[in-house]
């Protein structure tokens, strides 16, 4: 009958209001389903994943020694020409001329984080690195050299 | 006891004994101007910021929680910054006409406050036939928006304004039945003879089920007055960017966006002093000692919570439901909310006739 | 040359959403020809966000130009990288470990759900109800969250190699999945509640931009968009690529044909993908996860094609090799380009109001259609 037809549709249509209704009413009295992250203000506390990809930096030890080896693998890898290796010439101490980084020049400003110059690296001499607030006032910050001055490559490293 | 009608009566005492006759209704007319304008403002940022808090819960948020303590100022915050943003014109639109709907938005809001009566005996306007002048007034409103979206040259502006003429001039008539509703039970159009006619029984509970059907006619009838989501087809923001105010910036949005809030408050007001009695205490047949207590309670508060009571499930509304679309608003009015309020007013007619009310 | 753009008609009104507009999620620019409230005519143009990314990856070795296809349809991510790193092994002949294929069917499944998560939310907002949003977002971060930990990014994650995968799974990473699954069968009535039970919600939907199953085919659908008018075309069915043979699930397909039929594809499609990663997730073969191949990767001359099941439909990835280091031209196949063909044909005649419902339904993510 149409009467029926017409007060089962109003009927229907008011209880599938009413449900979502119930349900949103659900989340305004239960607090504790808040997800919001504060994010400056938990900066203390954040904790990221050891694999996140945030930059790429290359670990010194204490005697100021790296494990770079200047193969370039990493600036072969990279997509989008982020690596450039400079070389020096250094002395070793038999006299002999050897070839070593004198500059491992990161554009942060270029980098896709897509982690192909630390699979690259045979050495394991850079890392990914879990920073993330990158953003600066000068671009020319964003470029930057990963070996520390002075730094020297490590004992036994090839 | 503490009360607003109180203050009015010193304040009132005070100043004739003070000024003579025709000085005294200036100044007592130039003090109503400043309240409701005070009033105004206030609104604006209390409901600005209970309207975020409420979507912010309702969303598993948090909500605004920096400007003062536990983000109370924020709207504060955000009025100042519309304040010194620049109003800007566009070329090609009409310069008068698209500086006035602003003000004419918030004129119309501003007129509307005068029947409320917000305590005991604290009303700027008793005039006899209240409820007539609030349905009359309240759709002037559609011209204020019919005005921004015409000047504002703007195709979206203007199919906003054209999709919120047809809705508020369909959704006027169940409004307008339902309202009819109580005054038929009434039998007066004055507010304060429907306030005192609520005395022994709010007329949501005296008027049996057909008065809660009007009440929910008249719910979601002022919800789609005042473009409320699901009803907000005028600004349906994944549609038409904003609707009729599209091409609005600075305080001239602050205007249309304060006066979209006053008008959510001033029916969620009618409709708490139609159904929900007023500023009347809540009573219980013959529960001397409840009532009592009830009657202890100032009766601004009163008038206050319940029209806030009204207000939240409007948001409540607003942030469930999806949006409807321009035909199925069109639906809704004509083939259900308006057969069902008219048969619903036929039945509260016989029953006003037969006394069977309590 | 240019149509100048005005009123065409008496009475008609054109108007652009987009490339700046709320429904669009993009760059999209609509050219709608309106007579009222009525869709005449809907044009796109794209272009906006064209990165030419085929081309580039002519200048990048079979390595480095997976990570440039996330950032084509970049709400699923793994899948095109995955696309690409098949069609790289077809052409090199590799086998993948065992362990790699789970880990990459493993990762597919939970980008599959949680760009359905994205779209449910994101079309409910297209709709007018914001809440649904964040409460798709909820459940879509805890799937960043596992992903994050293995992958170390949330969104372009280039996990996929060729070969296999980046790096093994994080030890918590079954643990965490298992959690996800929890939150997702506690949280999953709410959908219901809140959008897909809603009358004004299913009004909105039904008998809104019905789509033929024959005009699906010839206009080229394909995925949710193409399956919602009941044409079967899931790629995992019926060209199984790595284990999907083996698995048991079932190829959503609704004959309603209309933006509701899309819509309850998706949303049983995210229980499909609940089902495989259930099978999977005790399962996971011990072993390499990743196979061993040459650091420099040679093509032999060719061509090869491969194509698998986004979220959005059939991307399809065609290599032509000159022999070399890097490839002589490669293309994609991407599913939003062909899906959004259609909008003009299923739009017409319709409200501007649907229009939104259609976009939302058709699952637009612009950088997939430009490139």
């Amino acid at each position: 009958m149409f009467i029926t037809k017409y007060i089962k549709d109003v009927y229907k249509g008011v209880r599938s209001l009413l449900v979502g209704m119930k349900r949103t009413l659900y989340y305004f009295t239960h607090h504790k389903e808040i997800i919001t992250q504060q994010y400056p203000d938990n900066r203390d506390t954040l904790v990221l994943p050891e694999r996140f990809k945030g930059e790429v930096v290359m670990p010194h030890n204490e005697n100021n020694e790296h494990r770079c080896t200047g193969c370039q693998a990493c600036e072969l890898a990279c997509p989008n020409g982020t690596i450039k290796v400079i070389f020096k010439n250094e002395l070793t101490p038999e006299g002999k001329k050897k070839k070593a980084i004198d500059k491992l020049v990161y554009h942060l400003e270029l980098c896709t984080m897509c982690n192909l110059c630390v699979e690259a690296c045979p050495s394991d001499a850079i890392k990914m690195a879990q920073t993330f607030e990158h953003s600066v006032f000068d671009r020319n910050e964003l470029t930057k050299i990963l070996n520390n001055p002075g730094s020297k490559i490590m004992e036994g490293v090839e | 006891m503490w009360s607003f009608s109180n203050i009015a009566n010193n304040l009132h005492k005070w100043l004739s004994e003070t000024f003579n006759p025709t000085m005294t209704l200036i100044i007592e007319m130039v003090l109503a101007g400043v309240a409701v304008i005070g009033l105004f403002a206030a609104l604006g940022l209390v409901l600005v910021i209970m309207e975020r808090k409420v979507s912010a819960w309702m969303q598993i948020r948090l909500g605004p929680n920096r400007v003062g303590p536990k983000g109370m100022l924020q709207s504060l915050a955000d009025t100042l910054k519309l304040l010194v943003k620049e109003g800007l014109t566009p070329n090609g639109a009409d310069k008068l006409l698209f500086n006035l709907a602003p003000f004419v938005a918030m004129i119309v809001a501003m007129l509307l406050m005068a029947p409320i009566a917000f305590a005991k005996d604290f009303q700027l306007w008793d005039l006899n036939i209240g409820v007539l002048y609030v349905s009359a007034i309240s759709s002037i409103m559609v011209i204020s928006i019919l005005m921004a979206g015409w000047a504002s040259n703007n195709k979206y502006s203007l199919m906003g304004a054209m999709r919120s003429g047809a809705q508020i001039v369909s959704y006027e008539l169940s409004a307008g039945l339902s309202i009819l509703a109580v005054v038929v039970m009434t039998g007066s159009l004055q507010v304060s003879d429907i306030i005192h006619s609520q005395a022994d029984g709010w007329w949501i509970f005296k008027g049996h089920i057909p008065m809660v059907v009007a009440f929910i006619t008249f719910i979601i009838a002022v919800t789609a007055e005042t473009n409320r989501a699901p009803f907000d087809l005028a600004e349906a923001e994944s549609e038409l960017t904003a609707g009729f105010h599209t091409e609005y910036s600075g305080m001239k949005f602050a205007l249309f966006f304060l006066a979209e809030y006053v008008n959510v408050f001033i029916v969620c007001a009618i409709g708490a002093t139609l159904f929900l009695g007023g500023w009347m205490p809540f009573h219980i047949g013959n529960w001397t000692q409840f009532n009592h207590v009830m009657d202890y309670i100032p009766s601004s508060i009163w008038f206050f919570g319940k029209t806030f009571f009204l207000i939240f499930v409007i948001m409540w509304f607003r942030w469930t439901f999806p949006r409807l679309r321009i035909d199925q608003l069109l639906n809704l009015e004509w083939k259900y909310l308006l057969p069902i309020s008219m048969i619903n007013l036929l039945i509260v007619t016989a029953m006003a006739i037969l006394k069977w009310h309590f | 040359m240019f149509e100048e753009v005005g009123t065409t008609t008496e009475g008609d009104i054109i108007i652009n959403v987009g490339p700046q507009h709320p429904a669009t999620h993009g760059v999209l620019h609509l050219v709608i020809t309106l007579n009222g409230e009525t869709i005449k005519k809907v044009e796109p143009h794209l272009g906006y966000i064209h990165r030419s990314i085929e081309k580039m990856c002519e200048s990048l070795s079979y390595r480095q130009f997976i990570y440039v296809t996330s950032r084509m349809d970049y709400l699923s991510s793994h899948i095109n990288n995955h696309a690409c790193a098949l069609c790289v092994e077809k052409g090199l002949q590799v086998e993948v470990p065992p362990r790699a294929q789970v880990i990459r069917v493993l990762m597919d499944e939970l980008t599959r759900i949680a760009s359905h998560e994205l779209w449910w939310g994101a079309m409910a907002m297209d709709l007018g109800a914001f809440t649904p949003f964040f409460h798709a977002f909820r459940e879509r971060e805890s799937i960043n969250d596992i992903m994050e930990e293995t992958c170390g990014a949330r969104l372009t994650m280039n996990y996929m190699v060729p070969g296999g995968v980046m790096q093994d799974l994080h030890p918590n990473f079954q643990k965490k999945v298992k959690e996800f699954m929890q939150l997702y069968k506690r949280k999953i009535h709410e959908y219901d509640e809140l959008v897909t039970g809603n009358i004004i919600f299913q009004n909105r939907m039904k008998n809104v931009g019905y789509l033929s199953a024959e005009d699906a085919v010839s206009y080229g659908c394909s995925g949710p968009a193409a399956r919602g008018s009941g044409v079967s075309c899931d790629i995992r069915k019926i060209y199984p690529y790595e284990i999907y043979d083996k698995l048991e699930f079932d190829e959503v397909l609704e004959t309603g044909g209309d933006s509701f039929a899309r819509y309850m594809v998706r949303i049983r499609e995210m229980q499909q993908s609940i089902r495989i990663i259930e099978q999977l997730i005790d399962n996971i073969p011990e072993g390499d996860f990743q196979a061993k191949t040459k650091a420099v990767l040679k093509l032999p001359k060719g061509e090869f094609y491969t194509r698998v099941e986004t979220a959005r439909g059939e991307l399809g990835v065609y290599i032509v090799s000159e022999g070399g280091t890097t490839p002589y031209r490669i293309k994609f196949r991407s599913p939003g380009f062909s899906n959004l063909s259609v909008l003009d044909h299923i739009a017409r005649g319709s409200k501007l109001g649907d229009l939104v419902a259609m976009m939302g339904t058709l699952d637009l993510v612009i950088p997939d259609i430009d490139r």
